[in-house]
């Protein structure tokens, strides 16, 4: 009986191969639609076959604290320092960036693609007491939405019934603002692969306070001796690779460009006259 | 309603064109959802069978606890079984986490107690219908077992059948501890939590249509399984 | 087969079934010998004096001996429920389970259930499931399942209850073999007929106690108490 079990297990188990390793990446690098086109490379160049798990950053950084994954991609540098400061992660490496947009009804009550800034939107918004979504999950583009409201000196946790923190993925918290007809912020990658944006419409978007830098993180092997970190920095390697570069930044969705290497989008937004 | 529409035209093509995606994650569905029920099954079965026949000082309270167990949340054992597996927590040098392994553990705790729940409800109808005659018959307690378990054969595949539609309709559990890994251990119904996410309805639905189809057939076995069990043709 | 003599003494024995008395006290030395009929009226404790005898039922309190080893003694012995218990399998798997348990060849097994299905009317059924049988069929099954195994000691709970009268008669017949064949028979019945009929010795039940017992011929012509009296008569009895 017992060993009955065990075998199953084993032949479950065994499947697990030598050269995989596991990566926590953001619910926006998935949504994206990044990974689909940068993992079938990353096997073909490196033969290493990433596992992909997708979380928001606050669990992304839990599993890495656990050693539960070998690396992590997120996007929240606050969180990342005291990751890297506490041991958890070797060192922080900045790989990409996208931005952060804010999306709202077509109709736009509030008047927000009017707004000078991102902290001027927001307040608008609060103006209008329009419904406005908030992933309420504590992942990075949370953590991004918080520092906006507080940066325009407003506290979420005493709006009233308008402000819906939903507790969800940026892909649920979408479809909740669709069908609400609410404002919502999202990563611009992740609104433009979405497919149900209904009467919803990208309103603000450029103010340099929504850049979106995302970091790539090995799990530290003096915590957890178990890590593959090996294949860790070989996949931190290849991110840096010229290769990388020219995916990530003709990676386009719907003709549109979207995430960048960091080179790249610090030298967009200049063009852009932005910075 | 178009929504539902292109959902139907996405799972017909899906099923058509015989999408390797689909067949991957259907398989992988059968396959973590079998194995959790043949191993829930081969704890559950006995065990409920015994808890009918056997008396002893704790039954009442077993059964109790079993019935609990039975409407325990998925999401909870998936979070205990995931703080159980992780690389820190308990069990973590075995290294399951994330893998389909992690997902049977998960699905066996949450179908063990509801098929050892029915097995003892139907095992203890029979044991009371046969009780005076097979101590009549000075059975060993090895025949009586065998004989309610040969007897009541359909009763328990109707039981296992019901494990098995809960295990392959459960997302919440299997989420946790599987992760969603593509590949790896990307099943139906965490595929269909991720389409939904990504706005992508059709294929959300496409793939809802498909494990609908799944739990239908196993529904129309149980079906046909209890059927003839009243009937009592065979 | 030979008559052996066979003996079982209750020594002050009671069953109580939710704090109230179902039977007994009973003591009793009793020489199971030929054919055996437990008389009373309903509720009176027969059925539960049967079970005791053959102990599927457990006493609250007092002992029940056979003169041969426990172990031994329900082996001889079968049982004909009041009401039939049917095993969830054809009628051929009904008569052949006595014996399966007790492992007999399997050739041995197959000629033996054809020739009882024959005794008891059902060899045309022998493929239908047991549960579909009507009442007096389920009876006839019960029966030859119990004599299959040609017991030392048969009990019988009202065998004929659902039988039409030329059934009991072939039931009768069927009985009276079995004690020629040495085996000893302790029936329950409400037909006073069929009593008269088959008797040797007859046990009156009366709330729950034995209230008279002695050979039929004498307890029919002339019963020494008057409830046994009343109860040949069919009057109420007080
Ligand atoms: N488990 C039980 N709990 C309570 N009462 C019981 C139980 N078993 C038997 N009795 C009672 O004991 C009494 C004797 O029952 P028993 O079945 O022995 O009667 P009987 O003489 O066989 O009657 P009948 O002629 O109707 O078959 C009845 O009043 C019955 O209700
Ligand atoms: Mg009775």
């Amino acid at each position: 009986m017992i060993h009955f079990i065990f075998a199953v297990l084993i032949v479950f188990s065994t499947q697990v191969q030598a050269e995989t390793m596991r990566l926590a990446a953001t619910t926006s690098f998935n949504n994206s639609g990044l990974s689909d086109v940068l993992l079938p490379a990353i096997r073909m160049d490196t033969g290493l076959d990433v596992q992909l798990l997708i979380v928001g950053t606050g669990q992304a950084i839990r599993l890495g604290e656990a050693g539960d994954v070998d690396a992590i991609l997120v996007h929240s540098k606050t969180a990342e320092a005291a990751f890297v400061a506490a041991g958890f992660g070797t060192h922080r490496r900045n790989i990409m960036y996208n931005d952060f947009v804010i999306i709202g009804p077509r109709s736009d009550p509030a008047k927000i693609s009017e707004a000078e800034s991102a902290v001027g939107a927001i307040q608008l918004i609060f103006e209008a007491r329009n419904s406005f979504v908030s992933r309420g999950d504590d992942s990075g583009t949370h953590k991004k939405e918080l520092a906006l409201w507080s940066a325009a000196v407003l506290d979420p946790r005493h709006f009233g019934p308008w402000y819906k923190a939903v507790g969800a993925g940026m892909g649920a918290s979408l479809n909740s603002a669709s069908g609400l007809n609410s404002y919502i912020m999202a990563d611009r990658a992740s609104w433009l692969n979405f497919g149900n944006k209904g009467a919803l419409e990208l309103l603000f978007s450029g103010d340099p306070m929504l850049f979106n830098q995302y970091a790539y993180i090995a799990v530290n092997p003096d915590k957890h001796n178990h890590v593959n970190i090996q294949a860790a920095r070989r996949l931190e390697q290849w991110l840096l690779s010229a290769r990388a570069k020219s995916i990530i930044n003709n990676y386009k969705i719907n003709g549109e460009a979207c995430i960048y290497l960091q080179w790249h989008a610090l030298a967009l937004y200049y063009i852009k006259g932005l910075i | 309603m178009n929504e539902i529409w292109a959902g139907i035209q996405e799972a017909f093509w899906l099923i058509i064109i015989l999408d390797s995606d689909l067949i991957e994650i259907t398989v992988r569905s059968l396959k973590v959802s079998f194995t959790a029920l043949v191993v829930a099954s081969a704890l559950a079965l006995p065990f409920g069978t015994w808890l009918a026949i056997r008396r002893f000082r704790y039954r009442r309270v077993t059964i109790a606890a079993l019935n609990a167990l039975m409407g325990l949340p998925p999401v909870v054992v998936g979070l205990i079984v995931y703080l159980l597996l992780s690389r820190s927590g308990p069990f973590g040098v075995l290294g399951l986490l994330f893998t389909p392994t992690a997902m049977i553990v998960a699905q066996v705790i949450i179908i063990t107690p509801l098929i050892a729940s029915i097995t003892h409800q139907a095992m203890r109808e029979l044991w009371s219908e046969y009780h005076d005659l097979l101590i009549s018959l000075n059975t060993s307690k090895r025949q009586r077992v065998a004989a309610l378990i040969w007897d009541g054969r359909r009763t328990l595949m109707t039981a296992a059948l019901a494990g098995f539609g809960r295990a392959i309709g459960e997302v919440g559990a299997i989420m946790i501890v599987g992760g969603n890994i593509d590949h790896a251990t990307r099943v139906l119904t965490t595929a269909i939590a991720l389409e939904t996410g990504k706005g992508d309805f059709a294929l959300a639905l496409g793939l809802g249509f498909v494990l609908i189809a799944l739990t239908l057939v196993v529904n129309l076995a149980i079906h046909a399984l209890s059927r003839t069990e009243r009937e009592g043709t065979w | 087969m030979v008559n052996y003599p066979i003996s079982v003494s209750l020594n002050s024995v009671s069953v109580k079934r939710r704090g109230k008395s179902v039977l007994g006290p009973l003591s009793l030395d009793f020489k199971v010998d030929g054919f055996n009929i437990v008389l009373g009226p309903n509720g009176a404790g027969k059925t539960t004096f049967l079970k005791v005898l053959h102990g599927v039922e457990r006493v609250s309190y007092g002992t029940v001996k056979w003169s041969i080893p426990d172990a031994k003694a329900r082996q001889s012995q079968a049982y004909v429920f009041q009401s039939p218990i049917m095993l969830r399998r054809s009628v051929r798997q009904n008569l052949a389970y006595p014996l399966q348990l007790v492992g007999m060849d399997k050739a041995e097994i197959t000629t033996r259930v054809v020739e009882w299905a024959q005794k008891i009317g059902l060899q045309d059924v022998l493929d239908f499931p047991a549960p579909r049988l009507s009442g007096g069929e389920q009876q006839k099954l019960a029966l030859g399942r119990a004599l299959i195994r040609t017991p030392q000691v048969l009990f019988l709970d009202e065998p004929c209850a659902n039988l039409d009268g030329r059934s009991t008669r072939e039931i009768e017949e069927l009985l009276k073999n079995a004690t020629q064949a040495g085996t000893h028979i302790i029936m329950t019945t409400h037909d006073l007929g069929q009593a008269r009929r088959l008797a040797g010795r007859i046990l009156f039940f009366l709330n729950g106690t034995l209230h008279e017992q002695g050979n039929a011929s004498e307890f029919f012509i002339t019963p020494s108490t008057s409830a046994a009296r009343a109860f040949l008569n069919g009057d109420i009895i007080e």
